[in-house]
């Protein structure tokens, strides 16, 4: 059930600081779109412009349009809580619950939104952590607490969770950043798999990974450090890293920034 | 060629002269024989005065023994160690003495007689008698006030932490400090004006009334520090799986924190316990067992001690402490089960 996501004059503020400034792109459904750009050019800030993550922080403030499929996100009338059922998210820290078990974390989701029945539960569950590449890791002690696995497993863990709910879109804010190759590898097939399912987006820093696992490639960037941050491209993966519209976009990917 | 004559002088920069271990230990031998020796001879009898002379001594021999022997930075951290030990012992040798001290002298009458009846007709001169309506009394006014101030503080908290923002929380802030420092007989003052404009008699739960104030401002301010050890990211995790913001306060950052704010509510019942002011104003006392808690005078453990002690009989001195004692061991076993639970609750790391 992916959807697409199509955003236009997106502006973002923290208190009275504008944090992004005027940006529209479209994200089709069943792909893999990767955010790139220098650190603090509002790319984890546009990502949760998209699931309305945005306004739970102090002074969060939005302004512009992101619908999903048809329907406004910022529109009168949307449920916040409704909108993030649609839309799930992966933190770049794993975060599981700390006082829930394996079993439980990926549960939590439905659980804790209360339509889901009992005998569905475990099923849903193993499905989760199959898709999410984790369950013949731990189906052996789905009871011990999810703190316990190491960080790798314990962002899979966080996928399996975030899926769990099939939501439409899967918003990833640098899942790898804290993982070893082996693990970020396994994310990365993983990202492959989920895109049958599911619209993906993912910020990351790694321009390999970037290549590797998107269809679409946004790149943001600001023009000095307290101004907005700005999309400056979205184009196909490959044309980004081989042929770019935008001198900017070049530097950045050959490593002439700054 | 090199290494050969760098290598012994490069090891001798990272070891320096130590004291052996056990230097610390004679010391402190010491600097008690002196400190006594030091006392007998000027003629002091005091055994503070003994043990403060030690102290000081015990310092400045560490600090001119280290600096002679290792160096100043050595000699500093010893110092500093040394005060730490004496701050430990100065903190605990008090402690300690209190409870030898109602231990000696309380369980000379304390025995299951004592913790099963009343004084009734007992005279504060007679033996006998006993402290069971004063247990039941203050477990009684302690749990009304906790069932009071228990939820009203861990829903203040949870406002200021999760949903208060302006004034609104700047002022229950303000007012939750200043309520802190009320001291317990303004509070038993003022539940006492109230009964007066009612032309009520005392009776338990009004003293649970004044309790609860004591006791509100302690709950919201531990519950507070609890819930802001929560880490932001769990609220989000939680939120983003598009769970509504009380059932991610229910169902998330509540049992995360959950050690942490029963053993804050346990240690300001314990707080409680021990309040006589506002009980005497209040509840009266009563030497008759009275299980009602909403009618008549009734005892409680604080109040038995100083309306016993305070009647000057040497029978009466003996049932205040058996009731000091007896008290003691009840907060001692609240702070037990708060640490337990405490355990019990905690995030789990393991494997
Ligand atoms: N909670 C916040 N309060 C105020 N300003 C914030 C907050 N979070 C981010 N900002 C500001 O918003 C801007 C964009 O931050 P954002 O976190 O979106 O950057 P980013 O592109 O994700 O950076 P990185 O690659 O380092 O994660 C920055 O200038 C940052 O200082
Ligand atoms: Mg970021």
């Amino acid at each position: 059930m992916a959807k697409r996501i199509d955003v236009s004059g997106l502006t973002a503020y923290y208190g009275s600081h504008k944090a992004i400034e005027d940006i529209s792109m479209t994200v089709e459904p069943r792909s893999v779109t990767a955010f790139i750009g220098p650190s603090g050019c509002g790319k984890s800030t546009f990502l949760r412009t998209l699931n309305r993550m945005h306004e739970v922080t102090a002074g969060g403030r939005v302004e512009g349009k992101v619908l999903l499929d048809d329907e406004d996100l910022y529109g009168t009338g949307i449920d916040p809580v409704s909108v993030r059922r649609e839309v799930g998210m992966v933190f770049q820290r794993p975060n599981p619950f700390p006082t829930m078990s394996i079993f439980d974390n990926v549960a939590a989701g439905l659980r804790l939104n209360g339509n889901y029945k009992k005998s569905e539960l475990a099923d849903v569950v193993e499905r989760s952590l199959k898709g999410a590449n984790l369950w013949n890791e731990v189906k052996d002690r789905l009871n011990k607490p999810g703190s316990g696995l190491s960080g790798g497993q314990q962002q899979r863990l966080c996928i399996a969770r975030a899926i769990a709910v099939e939501p439409n879109v899967l918003l990833m804010d640098e899942p790898c950043s804290a993982l070893d190759p082996i693990s970020t590898l396994a994310i990365e097939d993983l990202i492959g798999e989920l895109k049958e399912r599911f619209t993906i987006v993912i910020v990351t820093h790694n321009m390999q990974q970037a290549a590797r696992v998107s269809d679409r490639t946004a790149f943001f960037n600001l023009s000095a450090v307290g101004q907005p941050g700005k999309l400056v491209e979205i184009d196909d993966t490959e044309r980004i890293f081989s042929n770019p519209s935008v001198q900017a976009t070049e530097d950045y990917i050959s490593g002439r920034f700054g | 060629m090199s290494t050969a004559t760098t290598a012994p002088k490069a090891a001798s920069t990272l070891r320096g002269a130590r004291l052996p271990k056990w230097a610390p230990w004679a010391i402190a031998a010491g600097s008690v024989a002196a400190g006594i020796g030091i006392s007998v001879a000027a003629g002091l009898h005091s055994n503070i005065q003994w043990a403060l002379i030690a102290a000081i001594l015990y310092i400045l021999g560490t600090y001119v023994i280290a600096a002679r022997v290792e160096n100043r930075r050595q000699a500093t951290d010893r110092v500093v160690t040394s005060l730490v030990w004496v701050a430990f012992l100065l903190a605990v040798v008090p402690l300690a003495s209190l409870v030898w001290s109602t231990v000696q002298r309380g369980t000379k009458v304390l025995d299951v007689y004592f913790l099963t009846h009343s004084m009734g007709v007992v005279a504060d001169s007679e033996t006998g008698g006993g402290i069971y309506h004063a247990i039941l009394g203050t477990l009684q006014q302690v749990g009304l006030a906790t069932l009071i101030a228990a939820p009203v503080g861990v829903l203040t908290a949870i406002y200021l932490v999760e949903y208060g923002r302006g004034n609104l929380a700047r002022a229950v802030t303000f007012f939750v400090d200043v309520m802190t420092g009320i001291p317990s007989i303004v509070a038993g003052l003022f539940i006492l004006s109230l009964m007066l404009m009612f032309d009520m008699e005392p009776f338990g739960f009004a003293g649970s009334l004044a309790l609860a104030i004591l006791m509100m401002p302690v709950v919201v301010r531990s519950t507070e520090e609890m819930l802001k050890l929560v880490p932001n990211e769990l609220r989000e995790a939680s939120l983003a799986l598009g769970v509504p913001k009380w059932r991610t306060i229910l169902k998330v950052v509540l049992p995360t924190s959950l050690g942490g704010i029963t053993t804050g509510i346990m240690l300001s019942i314990a707080r409680i316990a021990g309040e006589t002011a506002p009980v005497l104003l209040l509840v009266f006392g009563s030497k008759f067992i009275n299980a009602n808690p909403f009618e008549g005078a009734q005892a409680s453990l604080p109040l038995y001690i100083y309306q016993q002690y305070g009647s000057g009989e040497v029978t009466a001195y003996d049932r205040a402490w058996a009731a000091s004692l007896t008290l003691i061991a009840f907060v001692m076993i609240l702070n037990l089960v708060a640490r337990g639970i405490a355990r019990w609750k905690a995030p789990k790391t393991g494997r």
